[in-house]
């Protein structure tokens, strides 16, 4: 493994909603008398199964209760082992699986006060994603607008799966939003399953839906190119996270050559995807979708033709490594700062104010 | 991809490619429907007039949601001097096709109107063999270069089997094809009577681009553009990949062999690489298979080239014909349409004469079996 640099930030690591009940507090009197008179259950997601291998890694398992859920937890396994400066946490609670909007606005609001107050309010290291009810984009803005203030938040976080793709025109106020308050948009794996999350069906198995997560990401790249949304809001950063990164140089490839063919269809794609990429495209580092051979790995590393598109992320509390072994083995010392300070500070806006590197 | 910049001249169309060709993705047309009346019974023919073709999505033409970039997807010169339309006049294909690029071996992929996908089973099974017998009576056997392709109406399996048994055995035919979007995911139980057809019938199966399955064509939804359905075919053949896989498809039929048609090639790495990863941890869930995904797809998947990829700077295109094997790309023009590519210009790479006779010619010989 490539030495993990001090000061490093970590751009994707999941603390989890322990309970329903724990969003008790955050909820107004309506939605906390609904939860015990209808009964509702835990927003779990099945693209992280309770007990499967990915969801936590085997030595992060705690012995109660769910994985990531309490602060200690995450100091202990992911704050101060990798020595992160900062780590951002993107919570995956299903609030965008409900169907009812004012239900998701609500316990979106819950699940961004709880982050707040019970997990960016004690540690420091600490910064998180907004959760937007993106069954309504009016409201989602609200969220956006109501959180703006607050610095400790610097992304609005996004499922790679959703009702429509995410390029479409009736999401431009939510971009529109995170470009005014300096916020990157997050694109996590994940979907609202209001779709078959395969362009032809339902799989069968856990294992063809987390894989088939690459193609989901491929999808939405190509409709936040297509669309416009970076002639748009030239500003805006946007960040695939749990993404994988292996498939993007074959994807632009692709998407490169119907644009020369196709550009009378979208005139307003003024550049060359891969150009719109490095300048407002990120991803993060984990998982590595690898090929066996170490020079391989280089290689692909060569055909991504820069270094400021990836940003370190463990997953926590996911098993995508093994140990220590965040980094993978031969990448240049100077790319490993690249991904683990530089490239974070130059995504996320609101971060550079107090991170050691800028002081 | 064939994006015309300025006026061609009227030359005689001459062999410019000295080179033998195996092209592996050709279309030709039906010059009408009523081409396929003499092959379909009269209830079929009466069902066709009054009801037409209605297929998993709204548009009666089946091409409307996402119009062409072209009129019927054609290059703009592929429209037959005596008439008609691109890929109707099977004299101007050898003329404009198999003679100037010295085509020896041509696989035919019909499309709409083939009756692959319609909602009426019984009439997607009557078009598809009135499809087959054209195919057997105006093409292949008038012009001995072109092959024909098993058209099957995938979404009624048991007269899909039906017919590739029919056509068992005649050389004419040299495969199977599927459109890349069913109804459901092809590794799924409910499609492998057409697999273990195919291998019974040792014949390839081609999942060439298009069709309509009924859901969104990405996973999160219905895109906006043209642009997107067509980079899109991608995502749904990896969909459809992963799928025959983890079901354990090519597990069941080790003889099985599948071609990936106009769906583009270089994310087969990725794919392979992503699917050992999540499979190494997940591999419980699976216990029906012995072997790593990516050994599964280097054993058992072919790919057209068609349209061709074109990094910047070209060698990384090398490093990924590395990674899927050479011997695994099969080059197809994609003719007659506007995204068609030339053999003489097509490839951007300088590939050693065994390199080129590989991916030209030898690859897809080995694999129809063919001399």
């Amino acid at each position: 493994m490539a030495a993990l640099i001090k000061d490093g930030i970590d751009c994707d690591i999941h603390p989890s909603v322990p309970s329903l009940a724990a969003l008790l507090p955050y909820l107004d009197d309506y939605w906390r008398e609904m939860v015990t008179t209808r009964g509702i259950d835990e927003f779990n997601s099945i693209l992280y199964p309770a007990a499967s291998p990915l969801t936590c890694r085997a030595d992060w398992r705690p012995a109660q209760g769910k994985p990531a859920s309490t602060l200690e937890l995450v100091r202990a396994q992911a704050l101060d082992p990798f020595g992160s400066s900062i780590a951002i946490a993107n919570c995956l609670y299903g609030v965008q699986l409900l169907f009812s909007e004012d239900m998701a606005a609500a316990f979106a609001r819950a699940v961004n006060t709880w982050m707040a107050r019970e997990w960016l309010d004690r540690e420091p290291r600490l910064r998180a994603s907004i959760i937007v009810p993106t069954q309504n984009v009016e409201m989602a803005v609200d969220e956006i607008e109501h959180w703006a203030a607050d610095k400790r938040f610097v992304q609005v976080l996004l499922l790679v799966m959703g009702d429509h793709p995410l390029g479409r025109r009736q999401y431009w106020p939510i971009y529109a939003a995170a470009e005014r308050h300096g916020l990157a948009i997050g694109i996590h794996a994940g979907s609202n399953y209001h779709n078959p999350p395969t362009p032809i069906g339902w799989p069968s198995f856990y294992t063809e839906d987390y894989a088939g997560q690459a193609n989901a990401f491929q999808s939405q790249l190509t409709s936040l190119i297509c669309e416009g949304v970076f002639s748009k809001f030239p500003a805006l950063k946007v960040v695939l996270l749990e993404s994988g990164f292996t498939w993007l140089p074959a994807h632009l490839w692709r998407l490169t050559k119907f644009w020369r063919g196709l550009r009378m269809e979208v005139p307003w794609v003024d550049r060359a995807p891969a150009e719109i990429v490095r300048s407002n495209v990120r991803l993060s580092l984990r998982p590595i979708d690898a090929p066996p051979e170490r020079d391989d790995l280089l290689r692909l590393f060569d055909h991504l033709q820069s270094d400021e598109l990836l940003l370190f992320s463990t997953d926590y509390p996911h098993w995508q490594f093994d140990g220590m072994d965040a980094m993978p083995t031969g990448i240049p010392d100077a790319l490993v700062r690249k991904i683990m300070i530089d490239n974070p500070l130059a995504t996320y806006a609101r971060l550079g104010v107090t991170h050691p590197a800028t002081q | 991809m064939n994006v015309q910049t300025r006026p061609q001249d009227s030359a005689p169309l001459t062999a410019r490619s000295a080179m033998a060709i195996a092209d592996c993705d050709i279309h030709p047309v039906l010059p009408s429907i009523a081409t396929l009346y003499p092959y379909m019974t009269k209830q079929w023919r009466d069902y066709l007039a009054t009801y037409g073709t209605s297929l998993r999505q709204g548009h009666q033409s089946g091409v409307n949601p996402y119009p062409k970039a072209q009129p019927n997807a054609a290059r703009r010169d592929s429209w037959p001097p005596g008439g008609g339309a691109p890929g109707t006049d099977l004299d101007f294909i050898r003329r404009q096709h198999l003679d100037a690029h010295n085509i020896v071996l041509g696989i035919c992929n019909p499309l709409t109107p083939s009756g692959q996908g319609l909602l009426n089973p019984g009439l997607s099974a009557a078009m598809c063999h009135a499809n087959n017998e054209w195919q057997l009576h105006s093409l292949v056997t008038p012009e001995p270069r072109l092959r024909a392709s098993i058209v099957v109406p995938y979404e009624h399996p048991e007269a899909a089997v039906a017919e590739i048994r029919r056509y068992a055995g005649n050389p004419a035919f040299a495969q199977v094809l599927l459109l890349g979007r069913t109804a459901d995911l092809m590794g799924k139980f409910a499609y492998r009577p057409i697999f273990r057809a195919a291998v019974e019938a040792g014949l390839p199966v081609a999942v060439h681009a298009f069709g309509y399955s009924g859901q969104p064509i990405t996973g999160s939804g219905w895109p906006s553009f043209y642009i997107e359905e067509m980079v899109g075919h991608a995502q749904a053949a990896q969909a459809q990949l992963i799928s025959m896989v983890m079901e354990g498809l090519f597990e069941e039929l080790p003889d099985l062999r599948i071609i990936m048609v106009e769906a583009g090639f270089a994310w087969l790495p990725a794919l392979a690489w992503r699917l050992d990863t999540a499979w190494e941890k997940l591999r419980d869930e699976t216990p029906h298979l012995t072997m790593r995904p990516s050994d599964y797809i280097r054993r058992h998947v072919w790919l057209t080239t068609q349209p061709m990829e074109e990094p910047e700077p070209r060698a990384h295109l090398r490093d990924t014909m590395n990674w899927i094997g050479m011997d695994r790309l099969l080059f197809a023009t994609d003719y007659p349409h506007w995204d068609f590519d030339d053999p003489t210009q097509s490839m951007p790479l300088n590939l050693t004469p065994e390199e080129r006779h590989a991916l030209f010619l030898g690859n897809a010989l080995a694999l129809y079996r063919q001399g």
